[in-house]
């Protein structure tokens, strides 16, 4: 179908594209090498373990190759981007007490507002640290910790020593190394045996500086029998300069405990988002992914879920939408170890002027994981014959009595539906937006209420007419 | 002026003709019924009518209202007040029924509904077509059965409230007592909302208690005769046998 018939065009992100001039007081040379990983060290007063780690992973991050299977990422030049960008600010508990300019950002994207419809916490990342984190006092007098990860690192060392790039270690892949190298800022979470943490926790991250990267860290550590949904989002200023960012979210599922992790992730569609986001559950507990991938340039995002335990569940419930220029290479991975383990992906994508979704799963059946289930099922909606989208399920059953089902649906607006809905009065672009809202139903049922909104609003936005 | 004034169309599906210069006027509030074989192109006026463009006007012009709509998207021509009952409606995942309607009437009129109204409106449409009331907050016609998705369509009908509804066999596939539902909705809207109809049918069982001003047999894309509600009853005996 034609630009003209369809009617619509590619995205004008511009009510996310703002941002304020930058005001920083310490800033690392461009490039990555040994003396800026130290600096690092030295200016966030790592203990020696962590300043050895970071050395140690740049070590593995020479060492390793630039993935060659997934999207081109050449247009990524690690020479320029600056690593590491602090706001000029301290830790502050009230939002009044923000700087002007920062605060002006984040009334922007909607975070106080958040905040008094009672989130538990809001720890909002500006740049590569925390400004501003409020934890209501009757999740902190449950015992709940929900802190930023240098925090962590000065109050809870033993614990975050104990799990900090255990189930990512910096040999995963280049990135994860590089991310070991460099990391600054994120959320350090702890939810004590048999705590039910009733509303959700919420960190909002967002790049401000151009060519600055991001490394942030999330670490949750959800104890037996405890409960709770952990909501990240995200949204960038677009910039010329190419960006980077490599986060790491480790999420650990105790015996029986339940964790739900939701993100929409906006990035600007000049980012390289190269996030790696793994879960490991211990036995009956269950982890629930629910993931919007909308902005970027080029995406590599694949959560991983490792069921240890027996009769551990993994739910993952994802949508991506890639327009013009971009491509977003996502889908989840699954490792089956435990007995009675089962596993169900959903995902959906949308392309659409020229932009490029893959979909990509990766599940493990390991010997021992009698009586394992795993459903995955992929549907692909593209909305003009320049858009592609690919599917690439591999499984790998190691057991004789799994219980396997996939399904792949690619496909595109029928002209059928378009007539029918028009032929109520609703205008052929208002039709599209409609169907591909419904599409997306799936996903954003799952999301709270005013994350449904925002994904709606994308949706929205990305099939708006002239 | 008539309603509809359709003058001496020609419709074409990829490039074949279907419609051979059609004429037909509906003034407002009149009933009239087009009959005919299978195939003679009856569902074809209908989706020329509203505007599918797929189905091209290659000779002729359509008022509505006194205006030309020949050259009107399906939506503009909504608007003015021409509705559609698909013979087979579309099935529209993650839209519910209650939301696509009100969706509808906001695109219609450009004017906010009142919800607690169109809840009440909208109770009462369904309690007419003994429509259980769960199906407003199902996914638009998915996985209903062929009598639940053209109850959905004369639910819409009696919401749109339209000048002229085209329905499009909306009686086939349903039993008895489904076709006597059906038919009660229709009435309600030729009655309180003085709506016109053109109702495409094979059958006469939805006519039963229904008006009717004219009656047209269609036959290889010609109106080959215009009668009053007699001709449905001749129909109904003999068939279109003297026609072709």
């Amino acid at each position: 179908m034609s630009d003209s018939k369809a009617g619509v065009k590619d995205v004008d992100l511009s009510i996310y594209d703002f941002r304020y001039e930058e005001k920083d007081f310490y800033r690392v040379d461009e490039g990555l090498t040994e003396d800026i990983v130290r600096q690092i060290s030295k200016e966030k007063k790592d203990p020696e373990w962590m300043a050895d780690f970071r050395l140690e992973s740049l070590e593995t991050y020479r060492k390793m190759d630039i993935p060659e299977w997934g999207p081109d990422i050449s247009g990524l030049n690690m020479d320029d981007i600056v690593t590491y960008v602090r706001p000029n600010t301290e830790m502050k508990a009230k939002w009044s007490d923000v700087p002007d300019d920062i605060k002006n950002t984040f009334e922007r994207l909607g975070i106080p507002d958040a905040e008094r419809k009672s989130l538990a916490g809001v720890g909002a990342q500006y740049d590569s640290e925390l400004v501003y984190h409020n934890v209501k006092e009757e999740v902190k007098e449950q015992g709940v910790v929900y802190t930023d990860m240098e925090s962590a690192l000065t109050n809870y060392e033993d614990m975050v020593r104990e799990h900090f790039m255990k189930l990512v270690p910096p040999t995963d892949h280049k990135f994860a190394a590089l991310h070991g190298a460099v990391w600054s800022g994120g959320s350090f979470v702890y939810v004590p045996p048999g705590v039910s943490v009733e509303i959700p926790l919420q960190s909002y991250f967002r790049l401000n500086a151009p060519g600055a990267g991001q490394f942030e860290h999330t670490l949750i550590i959800v104890s037996e029998g405890a409960d709770l949904h952990f909501i990240e989002g995200c949204s960038a200023p677009k910039y010329n300069v190419a960006n980077l960012h490599a986060g790491c979210v480790e999420l650990y599922v105790g015996k029986n405990a339940h964790l739900r992790y939701s993100t929409i992730e906006n990035w600007s569609k000049n980012m390289y988002n190269l996030n790696t986001k793994r879960a490991i559950c211990e036995e009956g507990a269950l982890m629930e992914w629910v993931s919007g991938s909308f902005g970027s340039h080029v995406s590599y995002l694949y959560p991983m879920t490792i069921l240890k335990g027996d009769n551990s569940h993994v739910e993952f419930t994802g949508i991506t939408f890639a327009g013009k220029g971009q491509n977003l290479d996502t889908g989840s991975k699954v490792i089956q170890i435990g007995k009675n383990t089962s596993s169900a992906i959903d995902t959906k994508s949308i392309s659409k002027d020229g932009g490029i979704s893959t979909f990509r799963s990766a599940v493990t059946i390991m010997p021992d994981a009698d009586n394992a289930k795993t459903s995955i099922s992929c549907a692909s909606l593209m909305l003009d014959d320049r858009s592609r989208s690919d599917t690439v399920p591999a499984l790998d059953i190691r057991t004789q009595d799994a219980d396997v089902g996939h399904e792949a649906k690619i496909g595109r607006i029928s002209d059928d539906a378009i007539f029918y809905l028009m032929s109520r009065g609703i205008s052929e672009n208002e039709a599209r937006a409609m169907i591909v809202s419904g599409f997306a139903n799936p996903v954003s049922k799952e999301l709270p209420l005013e994350y449904a909104v925002e994904m709606n609003n994308l949706i929205h936005l990305e099939m708006e007419g002239n | 002026m008539a309603l509809l004034d359709v003058r001496n169309i020609s419709v074409e599906v990829d490039e074949a003709e279907i419609l051979h210069g059609v004429s037909l006027e509906i003034n407002k509030g009149e009933t009239h019924v087009l009959m005919g074989p299978n195939g003679a192109g009856k569902s074809t006026l209908g989706y020329a009518l509203m505007g599918n463009p797929n189905y091209r006007v290659t000779q002729g012009d359509i008022y509505f209202n006194g205006l030309s709509i020949k050259d009107e998207s399906a939506d503009k021509r909504a608007k003015a007040g021409l509705f559609l009952s698909f013979q087979n409606p579309l099935e529209v995942p993650g839209i519910t029924l209650s939301s696509f309607i009100r969706n509808a009437i906001v695109q219609q009129t450009g004017e906010k509904v009142k919800f607690s109204e169109f809840k009440k409106n909208l109770k009462e449409s369904m309690e007419l077509l003994s429509f259980d009331e769960s199906y407003k907050d199902r996914d638009l016609n998915a996985g209903f059965s062929g009598g639940e998705k053209k109850k959905a369509e004369i639910l819409q009908l009696l919401m749109l409230k339209p000048s002229l509804a085209i329905l499009d066999e909306t009686d086939s596939g349903l039993d008895v007592d489904a076709v006597r539902t059906v038919s009660k909705g229709i009435e309600a809207y030729q009655k309180k909302k003085e709506g016109a109809l053109l109702i495409i049918t094979h059958s006469t069982r939805i006519l039963e208690s229904l008006k009717v001003d004219r009656t047209h047999i269609l036959v290889k894309g010609r109106i080959v005769k215009t009668g009053d509600a007699s001709l449905v009853q001749e129909i109904n005996e003999h068939g279109f046998e003297a026609y072709l």
